[in-house]
């Protein structure tokens, strides 16, 4: 009857229990116990990753390891299974929960935030719906976690309980259930109707339906704009608002795990669902292809345009997602393993660069860009940190964004479409004209004439450590994410090679 | 009759089942007057509502199992007697009614004893085990007369129930306004019938579904149709003819609401079923009559309408009610498309929607038991010192919205199945425009319990500790949850069920 928790043999279902099994603890040890607590979490945080560990190393022996089958009627089903790209982000994310953990216990802490326990548990269980999405074994079981996500975070954005953080929230939840409940949810029960199941299987299930392309667009269109935590243009104005939350929260979920899920969801869809033969062959693809371009180029644009320094890494994430929706689209081999690898590469740039704007925040108290010429001195780590992870999100060596890039360029090329190949280039000058000048003007620009003579005593104070004022705990988690930028462009064979196997 | 001899004690107890779970209550009632004891009257309601549940379950397991109950009550076989005929349907509805009946009534001991005078408390366990029979002989008689006396017996101590809440004028015009659209729709049905004995010469169901066909072109059937229809649609508070809802589920005790809400209309959509598609016909209800032309647009404006207006609503309970309306639209929805899979996902969202509104009703119940008003306004932060309460809510709404792994997303997805398989694709659509307004209006709930900070005004208002409802109230509330989130998790054989059952309606009488 409950065949998800037959738990006596390797099983995915442990990825999702094991931070889940955390929360309770986490609220019984609450704020007095605050080390034990966030011990707890470094330990869910840790076996998660272990477990994701154990299920990559499975499915590079090419055992198919699956979870049973929750049947909630006619065909619909529960399950989990571990396939490439899930078990990449399944991967992906545990590994940044760990990090992120230990970010924000410097963070949180010398941010005196309220309510850490409540902020703690909802990552918990945000964490435990990504395991759910990433190992999902079909469309339904993903759109569970999709909507357990969405609510799993309001909380966190929110979590200031400001007018504008409460405006966000608002914003947040309506914008990615409406998206949800109105276009997804008609996608799925419109091709569980065609084919009379929501499977992800090898080749797509929608080829042998011979569906018009008309009506394949119309249904490509529906997930693409359902899944709103994608944040293709015109259903990404949540993500900008929603960078009211907390650092670590801007930095694990709205870097990564939330609209990593979207782009995700888009990309299992068309590789198990549409198929990427049925795509490529009736071109039902296309119109969204230039859509994607179009919300590169406009975001980017907007993206210069932000002082905010959130804001700015906001926009450019939406530029970034829709590279992994264009890779999606363009239904080609190497740009499905293009757009899997940038899921993994843009995670890891983007969660430094948010990581050194809140380290940026706790440290010296400044928000905006133009407020940081000449901070490198006080910062270099952060800064130093800023500029790979800068280099990771144009995609220049020594970066893993060198590949994924390229591979997202190539598969262009094999689709035959010069196009988005232009795009991809002229949006890495823009990367450049809006990412770094930051850290350049802070190295070599001398600084302004402090206003804020508050912090003039902050300053001077720790102007003599040679490694910056930021808390030892945000550096340590700097420091991660910023090897691992550089350690993606020499191993990023690794992560293609899991992509590879896969059978399109 | 020797062969009834002959049948062993237990044998005996299952053949009259039928004639227990309405006998039942309705002898019961009259022991909590004589014993005039607000506690034994509380218990003998829970326990009774129990039993009731108990047979119901029985009933079910027998009718699933095993062809329809004919039942002939007093050993008076039809047509000179009266008949109870169960069939998975109803079977279904018995335990729902009898089912919210238990967990509501065991709810009821701590909001009851703070909104109604404590003398008067034997008086409202009394009437609401006579509302519990009415709507369980409703539901079980195959005798059109008989229907309408249990109608009002139910209908008249609903009056009672209202009436009884603790705002005052409020309360009395509520119930009075109730008085007056249920009696007309009571008249309507009543004269329906008659204009039915008048044209065939019978009042058993089956009877009659056999003797209509012979007279169908006569305008007797017509009106008889007619009237009939109205009737029930203004019992059911289907979209033009629901006035009296909000008001009565607002001012009623709460326990009340969440009795009627998870009830009342139920058994009234059950009714409306029985005789559309068994006792008229599917062929006339639909074909001859083209019912769904008249119900299909009436039910599309309801739920789209009735969930705009929810959203503006400012009182918790007034919101709850015209959620409901739009609700019952979705039903009627399926009712209305007269083909097996639109008649299964109407029974599969009666008993979903009867379990979550009266869980969302008892929840409601509970803040209002500590708060004193349920104004939304008055709702602020409530997630801190009503943890349990306001996460009952917040589930109970999400399950109202329809996502997945809740009792509403099973609903929701055999609907628009439903309508996909006729290609209506608008209703789908409009289905799905209106879970997003649900959306809204629970959603302006939650972020109100959960994300806003209490203003100043609020904090002088509200000097006291507010503190977690009574044990007892929210333990039943999470029971009715439960039962729900089992039924999304695990609908594989609920929904199998509702489909024999929808066979079963669309098939006739066996």
């Amino acid at each position: 009857m409950w065949p998800l928790f037959i738990l006596d043999e390797l099983n995915p279902i442990w990825a999702i229990l094991v931070p889940l099994f955390a929360t309770p603890f986490i609220a019984i040890l609450g704020e007095k116990c605050r080390n034990y607590r966030e011990g707890v979490i470094l330990i869910a945080g840790l076996l998660t990753l272990l477990v994701n560990i154990i299920m990559f190393n499975g499915l590079q022996n090419g055992t198919p390891i699956s979870s049973g089958e929750q049947v909630l009627f006619a065909g619909l089903s529960l399950k989990l299974s571990a396939e490439p790209i899930g078990v990449l982000f399944a991967l992906l994310a545990s590994f940044l929960w760990v990090v992120t953990t230990i970010y924000s216990i410097g963070y949180m802490r010398s941010h005196n935030e309220k309510n850490q326990t409540r902020f703690y548990i909802c990552f918990a269980i945000a964490i435990a719906a990504v395991m759910a999405a990433a190992y999902s074994d079909n469309l339904l079981t993903l759109f569970v976690a999709y909507e357990a996500i969405t609510i799993s975070t309001v909380p966190l954005v929110t979590h200031a309980g400001t007018p504008a953080a409460q405006r966000a929230g608002r914003i947040y939840i309506i914008t990615l259930m409406t998206a949800s409940i109105g276009l997804l949810m008609p996608a799925m029960i419109w091709i569980w109707f065609i084919t009379g199941t929501l499977d992800f299987v090898e080749g797509g299930i929608l080829g042998s339906a011979n569906l018009s392309p008309t009506t394949l667009s119309i249904i490509l269109g529906l997930i693409v704009f359902g899944t709103a935590k994608a944040a293709l243009m015109p259903v990404h104005g949540w993500l900008p608002n929603a960078m009211v939350a907390p650092t670590p929260v801007s930095a694990l979920l709205h870097a990564v795990a939330v609209v990593k899920t979207g782009v995700f969801l888009i990309l299992k869809v068309i590789v198990y669902i549409f198929g990427i033969q049925t795509l490529s062959d009736t071109g039902a693809a296309n119109w969204l292809i230039y859509l994607c371009c179009a919300t590169i180029l406009i975001a980017s644009l907007i993206a210069l345009t932000k002082d905010n320094l959130k804001a700015r890494l906001a926009y450019s994430t939406i530029a970034q997602l829709s590279y992994i929706i264009l890779a999606a689209l363009l239904a080609t081999p190497e740009a499905i393993v293009g757009g899997g690898l940038h899921i993994v590469v843009h995670a890891f740039g983007k969660i430094t660069l948010f990581f050194c704007a809140g380290a940026i925040l706790v440290s010296l108290h400044y928000k905006n860009v133009s407020d940081l010429d000449g901070m490198g001195k006080q910062i270099p780590l952060t800064m130093l940190a800023f500029f790979i992870g800068a280099l990771t999100i144009i995609g220049l060596p020594p970066t893993g964004g060198l590949w994924s890039k390229l591979s997202i360029a190539v598969g262009s090329l094999d689709a035959g479409m010069i196009f988005p190949v232009g795009v991809l280039m002229l949006s890495s000058l823009l990367n450049i004209a809006y990412l770094l000048p930051i850290p350049v003007r802070a190295f070599f620009l001398e600084k302004k004439e402090p206003q804020k003579s508050q912090f003039s005593s902050l300053q001077t104070d720790t102007s003599t450590s040679t490694f910056g004022i930021e808390p030892l705990a945000c550096k340590i988690a700097i420091t991660i994410t910023m090897i691992a930028c550089v350690a993606l462009f020499f191993y990023a064979e690794k992560i293609t090679d899991v992509l590879y196997t896969l059978r399109f | 009759m020797s062969a009834v001899v002959e049948m062993s004690v237990m044998e005996q107890v299952i053949h009259h089942l039928p004639a227990l779970i309405i006998v039942l209550p309705l002898m019961i009632a009259p022991l909590c007057v004589i014993f005039r004891n607000r506690i034994v009257a509380w218990s003998l309601t829970a326990v009774t509502s129990g039993i009731c549940a108990v047979i119901a379950a029985c009933l079910l397991i027998l009718v699933k199992n095993g062809a329809p109950i004919h039942y002939a009550l007093g050993g008076w076989s039809s047509p000179s007697g009266i008949e109870y005929y169960i069939d998975i349907s109803n079977a279904l509805i018995l335990l729902l009614v009898s089912s919210i009946s238990t967990v509501v009534s065991v709810y009821s001991l701590h909001s009851v004893d703070q909104e109604i005078p404590r003398e008067k408390h034997y008086l409202f366990y009394t009437a609401w085990l006579l509302c519990l029979t009415g709507a369980l002989g409703i539901a079980i008689t195959c005798d059109a007369f008989n229907v309408f006396v249990f109608l009002e017996i139910s209908s008249l101590s609903t009056y009672l129930l209202i009436a009884l809440g603790n705002e005052r004028p409020h309360s009395f015009m509520a119930s009075f306004r109730y008085l007056i659209m249920g009696s007309v729709g009571a008249s309507f049905i009543l004269l329906g019938i008659g204009f039915l004995y008048a044209a065939t010469g019978t009042l058993n169901m089956q009877d009659l579904s056999e003797r209509i066909p012979l007279v169908a072109e006569s305008r007797t059937v017509i009106v008889a149709f007619a009237f009939i229809t109205v009737g029930l649609l203004i019992k059911i508070a289907m979209f033009p003819v629901h006035n009296w809802l909000p008001n009565a589920y607002q001012y009623a005790p709460s326990a009340v609401s969440s009795f009627l809400a998870g009830t009342a209309t139920k058994v009234s959509i059950y009714v409306l079923m029985r005789f559309m598609f068994d006792v008229f016909g599917t062929n006339y209800s639909f074909s001859q009559m083209l019912l769904s032309n008249v119900l299909m647009p009436l039910a599309v404006i309801g739920f789209i309408l009735m969930s705009v207006v929810a959203i503006f609503q400012t009182d918790l309970r007034r919101l709850l009610a015209y959620s409901s309306i739009a609700q019952i639209g979705y039903i009627i929805a399926g009712v209305s498309m007269a083909t097996q899979a639109g008649l299964s996902a109407a029974m599969i969202h009666i008993v979903n929607h009867g379990l979550i509104k009266s869980a969302l009703f008892m929840a409601t119940g509970c803040m209002l038991y500590r708060l004193g008003s349920v104004h939304i306004q008055s709702l602020r932060q409530l997630i801190s010192s009503m943890p349990i309460t306001v996460s009952a809510f917040a589930f109970g709404g999400i399950s109202l919205i329809g996502l997945p792994l809740t009792a509403g997303f099973i609903s929701k997805w055999n609907l628009i199945t439903a309508a996909l398989e006729k290609d209506w694709w608008w209703l789908a659509a409009l289905i799905l425009v209106s879970s997003i307004l649900a959306v809204v209006y629970i959603g302006k709930v939650i972020q109100m319990t959960c994300f806003s900070p209490i203003t100043t005004e609020n904090n002088q208002s509200s000097g006291q500790v507010i503190s977690e409802a009574p044990t007892l109230m929210w333990v039943s509330t999470w029971i009715l949850l439960l039962a729900s989130l089992y039924l999304g998790i695990n609908s594989e054989d609920f929904v199998a069920l509702t489909q024999q059952g929808a066979n079963q309606v669309l098939g006739g009488f066996k």
